[in-house]
């Protein structure tokens, strides 16, 4: 029974109704695993031990009758920026291969206590710096749609639409989450910012991080909130509420929502193929009875450099603790202290995230300080309130979830081009906002997604406009291929 | 020749009384193993986050009130930038623009002459560890190893205004300073563990300038004697360098104490820019109305009230006061043993006298002192009654070092009642007249001198125990 095809409330459902076992789950997901790393390349570590300990526990609690966690025995694979105790947390980069984390993150502590299975940790950009796999000190992983394209900036949304993991933990700071799930054909959700403790993940933008999840339809998503969300004391910035039951949201209705439709993102700057398949969605939307707004966000224009000046600066603090004293690569020929952090930091990271820590470098120093990070501070104000205007007139927000397909990265591109292909997801970190991104569409065999942003803290009303879209369609049921060249 | 004005500003680092660290639950605890009080948070392990320790911005508010500061109900963190091996990080939380207190101020008295001196601000921030070196210092040692138990201990940053005008002002600044952080009980002020740590800005300017000079910052002062030593350094050193006509360089500098004198460690252009910005990891501090009213009305006694106090309610003299308040410790063993006796002066003589003494000599605090200050202020009544002569209290005081016995107990062990009966005395008086008729006769003959001799006789004869006022007035009675 190929059990990897299955969603995680699907497989609860055989869990409970004893028709599997917990390990023959796992042992299916590793199978497949087997049988198609090798052309994903979407895993830097597996945890196969301790996963099929994980299992047993599960059948046993099953076998004795007690009641089980919906994301009980169900494989999950973690972004390898994601601390699980014990394992390594490498963020794909030389600088931290081999080193284990000694605490789980919060969203582990909380699957834990679901008794979630742990696969092992995915592929990524180097410390998240960057919206393809390209730099990973591990390879670059592919996309199980076409081999020939990049998976996004990380390999959880590859791992789950391979048949890899059922669903994937992984992080969002610019967008890193949901366009690699775009990208997969997978349903991805960054949550409000504080939504889920930070605890545990390695920071890239502190201001911005925040984990979601990938997963296989919107009922999933639902369902990993509800076990990974909620206050923590020792995150400050975790939101001190209460968490609702998201799967109360999964609610195929939609009459009367309104949506707005940012003009902002669907212009010249937007792959057209794209455009037509989200405009398909907006059309759909509209028969099951929702009403189209046209909004403007007229800041968005200036979001990716706001948020590269903001995020680099950031990670440049955040990274220096990254100096080969306590942890991590060091370079062993230096004679001094500060010339062995120098060689270290040079020899350990890649040229992305250098280029990216001398640029934060730069627009924190003085002289240039007020004109990059304070300037870049307050445009992040007005992109705020662009959102708070827009919410004046609708309920969410419908935009393309990334302006290229996948394959436009085969094709050379500088740089700064490349940045601004984070434009349509960016602008939710810089805000804050939540956001999920569900397939809607498919172009020369690759997946498009569209994404839905909600008000601060109200993932319920994205996750019912998702919920109704992908009931009335049949975008997420497709399977990836596994074809290509490679 | 143009005469100079001094002009210092002091920066002091009080590490604060809290049982955890400034951003875990770490213990503070000094000494500890190396490396034995440290967590994911101390050692900048990925995804460790800071937790801000309530009781951290308690202290700092308790001290900004008693520093007569304002208390900024919106203040926020930052980071500090830069690397060194004992900074986990390689940044520090620190404030930079929205500190919790500013516009603070100590009156100091130097001389007799009142003069106030302005707190610039007061901020939050983390300690780091401490690099180990091999050999005796950093360039001769082969490796360095790092402890990060004191990383995050949290601190409070004083700045003052460039308000002193000597080192005898900054002196008596950082003393006032001291003793408010120790009566707040925010602090325990111990200079040389580095728990109270000083960095001078001093720089010259010629009378009559408007503008202030060049400033010289100088690093790594634990103690008193250090500051005044270094202040008296730099300003001959700046004073030379202005009278042969150069200029002074914008620096840091460092004491060097064993040789006295402030070395350069880095100029203006090798200074570190800091590159603050707003620790995203936490959340701006946002004080409550009613809790900084709460701490306001907890504020203990402070040394400038309590030295009012003792003058005006015990009628200390002022000089005796201000040294007895300084010290926190000292002032409460002065307010524990006049609750028994009347004699707050007798006290007074003895903890500035012999009891100081003592202290200095056996290089120990007052609060290591063993003698219980109700023994102390026994040994007082039993001279103002006449019991003991002034001699033989020192006596007694000398045994009480020895065990914890009271005085009325020694006294009695070692037979020091001073005798005060008139039959005892008169029969003292009577045997050395008739001893000492040559004397006797001197005294007659106008030779006042000799009653002294006479007295001296009879005190030893009853081994210092007769009261001497007694037997000299006794004496002349006899003799007239």
């Amino acid at each position: 029974m190929d059990l990897f095809k299955y969603t995680a409330h699907e497989l609860h459902e055989k869990l409970v109704n004893k028709e599997i076992t917990a390990v023959e789950l796992v042992n299916s997901v590793y199978a497949r695993i087997d049988e198609v790393e090798e052309q994903a390349n979407a895993y830097i570590s597996m945890s196969k031990e301790e996963a099929l300990a994980q299992a047993e526990k599960v059948d046993a609690k099953i076998a004795a009758g007690e009641a089980i966690a919906p994301l009980a025995g169900i494989p999950v694979v973690f972004k390898d920026n994601i601390n699980i105790a014990g394992q390594v947390t490498s963020c794909a980069s030389k600088m931290l291969d081999g080193v284990s984390a000694i605490f789980d993150a919060h969203a582990t502590e909380n699957l834990r206590k679901e008794d979630a299975v742990f696969l092992g940790k995915a592929n990524m950009a180097e410390f998240s710096i960057g919206n393809t796999t390209d730099n990973s000190f591990f390879g670059a992983a592919h996309n199980p749609w076409n081999l020939d394209c990049v998976t996004g900036g990380c390999a959880t949304a590859a791992a789950v639409a391979a048949g890899e993991a059922i669903w994937a933990l992984a992080s969002d700071t610019s967008g890193d989450l949901r366009q690699p799930a775009a990208y997969a054909g997978c349903v991805g959700i960054k949550p409000t910012y504080g939504r889920v403790s930070r605890l545990g993940l390695a920071a890239y933008a502190s201001s911005m991080d925040q984990i979601g999840a990938v997963t296989k339809d919107v009922t999933d998503a639902a369902t990993v909130l509800n076990a990974i969300c909620g206050k923590d004391d020792r995150d400050s910035t975790s939101w001190a509420v209460e968490t609702p039951d998201f799967t109360q949201a999964l609610v195929a209705d939609v009459k009367g929502l309104r949506i707005g439709v940012p003009k902002e993102y669907f212009g010249e700057n937007v792959d057209a193929k794209i455009k037509a398949e989200v405009e398909k969605a907006i059309e759909q939307y509209k028969e099951l009875g929702a009403e189209i707004v046209e909004v403007s966000l007229p800041h968005t224009q200036y979001a990716v450099r706001t948020f590269y000046v903001i995020a680099n600066g950031e990670a440049g603090a955040n990274f220096a603790r990254y100096d080969g004293v306590r942890y991590g690569y060091r370079n062993m020929e230096a004679q001094s202290a500060s010339d062995m952090t120098a060689r270290s930091r040079n020899e350990g990271f890649g040229e992305e995230v250098k280029l990216r820590l001398l640029f934060g470098t730069h627009v924190l120093s003085k002289g240039y300080y007020e004109n990059y990070y304070v300037r870049a501070m307050k445009v992040r104000t007005l992109i705020r309130n662009d959102f708070e205007e827009a919410f004046k007139q609708c309920d969410v927000l419908l935009t393309p979830t990334t302006p290229v397909l996948a394959e436009a990265y085969n094709t050379e591109m500088d740089a700064f081009a490349k940045y601004e292909l984070d434009f349509t997801t960016v602008t939710a970190n810089l805000a804050g906002l939540p956001a999920i991104t569900v397939p809607c569409g498919m172009v020369d065999g690759m997946p498009v997604g569209m994404q839905l942003i909600g008000k601060v803290l109200d993932e319920a009303t994205i996750l019912k406009a998702a919920y109704t879209f992908e009931q009335a369609t049949d975008f997420h049921k497709a399977m990836a291929p596994l074809g290509g060249n490679k | 020749m143009t005469k100079y004005i001094t002009v210092i500003g002091l920066e002091v680092h009080a590490e604060l009384k809290t049982k955890s660290k400034a951003f875990c639950s770490c213990s503070t605890e000094f000494g500890g193993a190396p490396n034995t009080h440290i967590c994911p948070v101390c050692l900048g392990m990925p995804g460790a986050l800071p937790v801000l320790n309530e009781q951290v911005v308690e202290f700092a508010i308790r001290a900004g009130l008693a520093l007569n500061c304002d208390i900024k109900y919106f203040n926020k963190f930052d980071r500090k930038n830069y690397f060194y091996p004992d900074l986990s990080k390689n940044y520090q939380i620190s404030q930079f623009d929205k500190p919790i207190c500013l516009n603070g101020y100590i009156d100091v008295d130097v001389d007799g002459v009142e003069k106030r001196i302005g707190i610039t601000r007061i901020h939050m921030e983390e300690d780091a560890g401490k690099l180990v070196h091999s050999g005796g210092n950093i360039s001769t040692s082969d490796f360095s190893a790092v402890d990060y138990n004191r990383a995050g201990v949290p601190l409070i940053e004083i700045v003052s205004e460039p308000d002193m005008r000597s080192a005898e002002e900054a002196r008596a600044y950082l003393e006032n300073l001291k003793a408010i952080l120790e009566y707040t009980d925010v602090c325990d002020c111990k200079m040389q563990e580095g728990s109270l740590r000083c960095d001078a800005n001093i720089s010259l300017m010629p009378e009559g300038a408007t503008e202030f000079g060049t400033r010289a910052e100088v690093k790594n002062l634990n103690s008193f004697r250090a500051l005044v030593r270094a202040i008296e350094y730099e300003v001959e050193r700046q004073k030379e360098i202005l009278e042969n006509g150069g200029r002074v360089i914008q620096e840091t500098r460092t004491w060097d104490d064993a040789n006295g004198k402030t070395l350069s460690m880095r100029s203006k252009e090798e200074a570190h820019d800091y590159r603050y910005f707003s620790e995203p990891d936490l959340v701006p501090v946002e004080l409550d109305d009613a809790w900084v009213e709460r701490i306001r009305a907890e504020l203990p006694e402070l040394p400038a009230q309590r030295q009012a106090r003792l003058i005006a309610e015990l009628g200390l003299p002022k000089y005796d006061a201000s040294i007895i308040v300084s010290n926190k410790a000292m002032a409460e063993y002065f307010d524990e043993a006049v609750k028994t006796t009347k004699d707050a002066k007798g006290i007074a003589n003895w903890l500035l006298g012999d009891v100081s003494a003592y202290l200095n000599n056996e290089g120990i605090t007052i609060s290591e002192f063993k003698v219980a200050p109700a023994h102390l202020a026994e040994l007082v009544n039993l001279t103002k009654e006449g019991v003991l002569s002034s001699k033989l209290a020192k006596k007694v005081f000398a045994e009480m070092l020895k065990g914890d016995k009271s005085p009325k107990i020694l006294v009695r062990e070692l037979g020091l009642e001073q005798v005060s009966d008139e039959g005892a005395i008169m029969k003292l008086v009577e045997e050395i007249l008739a001893e000492n008729p040559q004397s006797v006769a001197d005294f007659k003959a106008g030779k006042e001198r000799a009653i002294g001799f006479l007295v001296g006789q009879i005190m030893k004869k009853s081994k210092g125990k007769a009261n001497p006022t007694m037997v000299q007035a006794m004496l002349k009675e006899k003799m007239q």
